[in-house]
């Protein structure tokens, strides 16, 4: 903190404000912190994601770049200030209605840019838009429905709620949807107790090394006002967590040993100005950096160090699906297509880093943070601070972006155990490069495969091998390495199939879940020598697609006969009038252009919903309250894919309530019960079926309560319930019945655990209990010179069972899709170099090409109301199909993803000289 | 412990250089993102509250950037083709955010290798004029940005103007930038071009630099002797040769290659000038 504070005058939304602050301060943490106005984001703190984007004197600026003097005598306008007497602005409306908010942590920044372009322009067009709003990162939406909601700002945006019965299918707006547009969500930054001390982590700058902690008197007198230096030996419990019981290997605060870049090492403890003044070089640790072993090869190499005792070899874990004689089948096929394939490192890029608070309430801890996973999270802390499950209680705030990457405890540990050894409310708020330096990754992959054909091109044999790099800690790598051999196939039906994987330990980056759970890595193996057999038999790739897909009747790999919803073959029909359109047209143009080649690619995939082989059970419950309001208690977290919403909706129409009758209370460990992870895909079939039969469970009651039959209809007027079941009608007040302390007088409870059986040592056996599929196919314009590629059309055609809310399911895909093409063509974190949002690129608005949706419901009898998941499926078949685009563009298939500029052109030029060595001889 | 002052007036700037060496901020887009988790602890100078640095205006034989004139500022200004290739690269600095509150200036004084401005301002033959309370001087760009982020600017000196001599005849300008996505890309490789030509419709003089191959943007002067004299047709961007690179000096870095880089640069230089002749900029 310098001296002295200065007063700076400004108008704030139209009202005069002063504050005395820092002349230096940042005006977003002037907002936020000194003001109160969360709704303006911080993402990085570094211009590079616009979340924080508000209006200076009517201009959109970055309010993280802004000294907070420069706003004297000025007018800033913010999220808070758009609605006008409580009613939403045309513009809040209109992104409410369009689904283009998903988490809603990018939300504000959109907005904001969105009311400075329409003030200049209140009729743009696509480009203004995106140039306008190019300056505003989001990693949900695809970018492509705050288009459409731009685009049709007027005084039209309402949405019809639906009726009783007519939730499911409906296009309902999000059920948390007003918070995220008018700024009053609150994410895990946006919540902190007044008297709360503030925790910075201090980490490793080294990827492998020991080191010695210091003296740190020295830090304490010249800051008095630091409170504490947590280290490991502060560690009330365990100081190790992992996501398997097997597995705990990682230290909540590292001992002596530090095994990747980031790895946290001590925590300081205080008030905020305080802690913020440390510099990092302050706090005294004697390092000595050990030799790294960075990426797969290294920690294979014979005689490389382990990194942990008990897997000498660096190999975590293996998993294998073997079925039928794959050498002998592979030597009689007709035609045999291989190859070697590698990805590197994805980051979430969430927009909001991960943040939180935690306080001790008695012999209790309370953690407030962003979660997918508070049930494992509550298991974890108690653990570390040696607690009893019971005494530990998480409220997920509002989660502004997950895929994966907030199934692990990050901040978790460290501020519980500030809190807990304080007893003071501790915050904390990672940076944008302690995020991305600490926090898992996707598994990068070295894949090799083999597929065979006959001559009919009916699929043989498939014979895959990937290794993955799970980097210093286990994390999810177990799970990485049992879904891989299950999916590496692809989703075909083949009888002969050898798929092995493992985990490899390194000192990179801890790899863990990210959408997928390296299913995406192998698509782009299968997918790629799918086009190849194709070729071979001289088919088209789709057609050779339809011969093999996996349909109702099949058998997996792992011996699976598929009873319903194999939808693939749909998606494929669906597809096929497009994808013959563009092929030809894309053919035709190439006869005629040189610089620029099109190609069109196609991809397929399958994904099992929930869990590998393992029980993952999720209980819902729902109460009627003495005052006539139904409320569903659900332990999902909704991470912006939108679970708050289909929760409501599948359990208003089993209740038979409209679900405009719903409140929800979600993810308090205290008040709801176990819904399991949001991962996998899972929440609207596994959770999905619990609050169906949770809703079911209460109708149930109700009917019996009044004596009426099974087809009654219900309407519930203030706290009176009336039944109809014929020309009879009968009325419940619920005021007299006998109550429960929290006001429900009825409660409903669902419980559903997918079917699955554990797998054989061959992997036989039935891992899953539902699996979507999809095909995508994208078109390309590949510039050959420069070896740039821009994706101008997909078309996705996605089985999802049954689309409980069309809008959110197109949104999933959109952002999936956004994801893929990241993957695909520029998307690799590199340890210790792209540690920010500029140097990491993920796709902006002016990447992502049209989408059109194609839903094609495919009923899964186990789902609630047909419907299984789209998460995942939504980003797998993606970079495939535009791998697949380029080749057919170029003639060139690259095996290495990011397929960037310069991959390609260095691909392009080595295809040209092994062309002309051919003509020469 | 720092300090921050803000003044009215350049004097009172200089005076406060004079004292001691400070940070100068004006937009904020290169101080704040280079201490994301540091403390704020400079001694800071923030020029932003000197009304006399700010404005584009036309003077005799030149034009005239305030040290305060930001990209949009240029973007929404009326200024003649010779500024077209500029302009381009206003609009790829950051998104508007950035455009809004960054300055033209302070993208020269931060001295990226890969800073949007410097190309076009190179084949402006733009100067600065940096003062200090010793006194005014002006500098060429080309000796004013000495290395990667490094400049001549010294402690006690603040650049209170970008200037633009006028050309002899009919001037016109491009600018592309080669990045892996569209919008808030750190480029590959970048190229700007002035062109002016001849009654006959030749080239008079030709001015082209390219940015992110080497530590500092460079102009290319074998490629600019190549063109002059040639007629404004369709073969000019024949007159690019490889051997015309040799000021460059690409480097491997996560976004590309130096193969690749130099391999791209020979194809931006050629659509660089068939977009001149043919007036797409």
């Amino acid at each position: 903190m310098r001296s002295p504070a200065e007063r700076v005058a400004f108008s704030l939304n139209g009202h005069a404000v002063a504050v005395h602050v820092d002349p230096v301060r940042r005006l977003a943490d002037v907002l936020r912190e000194e003001l109160g106005l969360t709704g303006t984001k911080i993402g990085c703190n570094a211009g590079d994601c616009g979340a924080c984007t508000v209006l200076l004197d009517g201009r959109q600026i970055c309010a993280c770049l802004v000294p907070a003097a420069q706003v004297a005598g000025r007018q800033v306008t913010t999220v808070e200030g758009l609605a006008q007497d409580g009613k939403l602005s045309a513009l809040q409306a209109a992104f409410h209605v369009h689904g283009a908010a998903q988490c809603g942590i990018c939300t504000p920044g959109m907005l904001m840019a969105s009311a400075d372009l329409l003030a200049r322009r209140p009729q743009p067009t696509e480009a203004e838009v995106l140039d306008g709003l190019g300056g505003v990162l989001c990693r949900c939406t695809g970018y492509r429905k705050i288009v459409e909601a731009v685009m049709s700002v007027g005084p039209a945006a309402r949405a019809v709620e639906p009726p009783a019965g007519k939730a499911v299918g409906a296009r309902l707006p999000k059920t948390d949807g007003l918070a995220k547009v008018t700024g009053t969500e609150r994410f895990g930054a946006d919540l902190w107790p007044k008297d709360s001390l503030v925790l910075r982590a201090i980490r490793s700058p080294y990827h492998h090394a020991r080191f010695v902690l210091g003296d740190f008197s020295p830090l304490f007198a010249k800051y008095p006002d630091l409170v504490r230096v947590l280290t490991a030996r502060d560690v009330p419990g365990q100081n190790r967590y992992g996501i398997y019981p097997t597995g705990k290997d990682q230290p909540a605060l590292a001992e002596s040993h530090v095994r990747h870049r980031g790895e946290a090492v001590v925590a300081l403890v205080g008030d905020d100005a305080t802690v913020a003044a440390i510099r990092d070089d302050e706090v005294t640790i004697a390092w000595q950096e050990l030799p790294k072993l960075s990426g797969i090869d290294a920690a294979l190499a014979p005689g490389a160090p382990a990194l942990h005792a008990e897997h000498p070899d660096n190999v975590l874990i293996s998993g294998r699906v073997a079925r039928g004689d794959v050498a002998r089948s592979l030597t009689a096929s007709a035609h045999v297509a291989e190859g070697e394939f590698e990805t590197g490192f994805v980051e979430h890029a969430y927009i909001e880093p991960e943040a939180g608070y935690a306080r001790r309430v008695g012999d209790r801890i309370e953690i407030v943070a962003c979660t997918q996973t508070p049930y494992m999270d509550r298991d974890e802390i108690a653990l570390i601070l040696g607690l009893k499950p019971e005494q530990v209680r998480i409220v997920p705030s509002a989660v502004g972006g997950g895929f994966g990457g907030k199934l692990d405890l990050s901040l978790q540990p460290l501020i519980a155990i500030a809190a807990w050894l304080t007893r003071r409310p501790v915050r904390c708020v990672y940076t944008r490069p302690e995020s991305m330096t600490s926090t898992t990754k996707r598994h990068p992959a070295r894949m090799r495969a083999r597929f065979g054909c006959d001559a009919a091109g009916k699929l043989t044999a498939v014979e895959f091998h990937g290794d993955f790099n799970t980097g210093a800690y286990a994390s999810w790598g177990p799970t990485v390495a049992n879904r891989v051999p299950v999916h590496a196939m692809g989703p075909y039906a083949v009888p002969a199939v050898r798929c092995t994987s493992r985990a490899i330990y390194t000192n990179d980056t801890p790899a863990g879940a990210f959408r997928g759970f390296g299913v995406p890595q192998a698509a782009i193996a299968h997918e790629a020598l799918m086009d190849e057999l194709a070729a071979s038999c001289g088919l088209d790739p789709l057609e050779f697609r339809q011969r093999n897909a996996l349909a109702r009747g099949s058998t997996t790999a792992t011996g699976h006969r598929l009873e319903a919803s194999a939808g693939l073959p749909a998606c494929l029909e669906a597809l096929a009038p497009a994808w013959r359109a563009a092929r030809a047209a894309a053919d035709a143009y190439n006869r005629m252009a040189t610089t620029i080649r099109r190609g069109v690619g196609i991809g397929c995939m399958w994904y099992g919903i929930g869990n590998t082989s393992m029980s993952n059970p999720s209980t819902m419950k729902v109460g009627l309250s003495r005052d006539g309001h139904v409320t569903l208690y659900s332990g999902a977290v909704d991470i912006g894919q939108g679970s708050n919403t289909i929760m409501a909706q599948i359990c208003a129409d089993a209740l038979g309530l409209p679900v405009g009758a719903f409140r929800l209370v979600t993810g308090d460990t205290d008040l709801t019960a176990d819904a399991g992870k949001t991962s996998a895909s899972r929440q609207t079939f596994v959770s999905g079926n619990a609050a169906r039969l949770a809703g079911e469970d209460l109708r149930r009651q109700i009917l019996r309560l009044a004596n009426v039959g099974d087809g009654a209809t219900l309407a519930l007027d203030g706290a009176r319930l009336t039944l109809r079941d014929g020309g009879a009608t009968r009325g419940i007040i619920l005021a007299a019945l006998p109550g429960k302390s929290d006001g429900d007088v009825l409660v409903g409870t669902g419980r559903f655990d997918p079917p699955t059986t554990p797998l054989d040592a061959d992997g036989q056996g039935v891992p899953y209990a539902t699996y979507a599929f999809a095909a995508q196919m994208a078109e390309v314009a590949v510039d050959v010179e420069l070896g740039l590629v821009k994706v101008t059309r997909i078309v996705a055609a996605h089985d999802v069972g049954r689309a409980i809310n069309p809008t959110q399911v197109e949104g999933q895909i959109h952002g999936g899709i956004a994801q893929g093409l990241g993957l695909a063509l520029m998307e690799e974190f590199i340890p210790g170099r792209t540690e920010n949002l500029h140097d990491y690129l993920i796709p902006t608005f002016g990447d992502m090409p049209a989408i059109e949706c194609i839903l094609v419901e495919d009923a899964e009898p186990l789902g609630p109301y047909g419907a299984k998941g789209i998460g995942e499926p939504a980003l797998v078949p993606t970079a495939p199909a535009i791998l697949g685009a380029i080749h057919h563009a170029t003639g060139v298939r690259l095996r290495r993803v990011p397929a960037t500029p310069d991959r390609v052109r260095a691909a392009l030029l080595a295809a040209a000289q092994v062309n002309s060595r051919k003509a020469a001889e | 412990m720092g300090s921050y002052v803000r003044p009215a007036e350049l004097d009172e700037a200089l005076a406060a250089l004079a004292a001691g060496g400070r940070v100068i901020v004006a937009g904020g887009t290169d101080y704040y993102p280079a201490r994301v988790g540091r403390p704020l602890d400079d001694d800071v100078l923030d020029i932003t509250g000197i009304t006399a640095l700010r404005g584009i205006v036309e003077r005799d034989d030149h034009w005239r950037f305030g040290a305060l004139a930001t990209w949009s500022d240029l973007i929404d200004a009326k200024l003649p083709p010779l500024f077209a290739g500029l302009k381009l690269a206003a609009r790829e600095v950051g998104g508007v955010q950035i455009q809004n509150a960054g300055t033209i200036c302070g993208n020269l004084c931060n001295a990226s290798p890969a800073a949007d401005g410097v190309p076009n301002l190179l084949a402006l033959d733009a100067s600065v004029e940096l003062a200090s309370a010793a006194g005014t001087r002006r500098l060429p760009i080309a000796a004013f940005i000495t290395g990667n982020r490094k400049t001549i600017r010294r402690a006690d000196e603040v650049m209170t103007a970008l200037l633009v001599p006028k050309p002899r005849g009919a001037a016109r300008s491009h600018f592309l930038k080669l990045g892996a996505r569209r919008y808030l890309v750190i480029s590959i490789v970048m190229a700007g071009g002035v062109i002016e030509t001849a009654r006959d419709n030749s080239v008079s003089a030709a001015r082209i630099a390219v940015g992110s191959c080497s530590a500092v943007a460079q102009r290319l002067p074998a490629l600019e002797r190549a063109l002059i004299g040639r007629p404004l047709d369709a073969r000019l961007a024949d007159a690019v040769e490889v051997g015309q690179l040799a000021p460059l000096s690409p480097i491997d870095d996560m976004r590309g290659t130096a193969a690749y880089r130099g391999d791209a640069t020979l194809t931006l230089l050629r659509r660089l000038l068939s977009d001149l002749v043919a007036g797409r900029t």
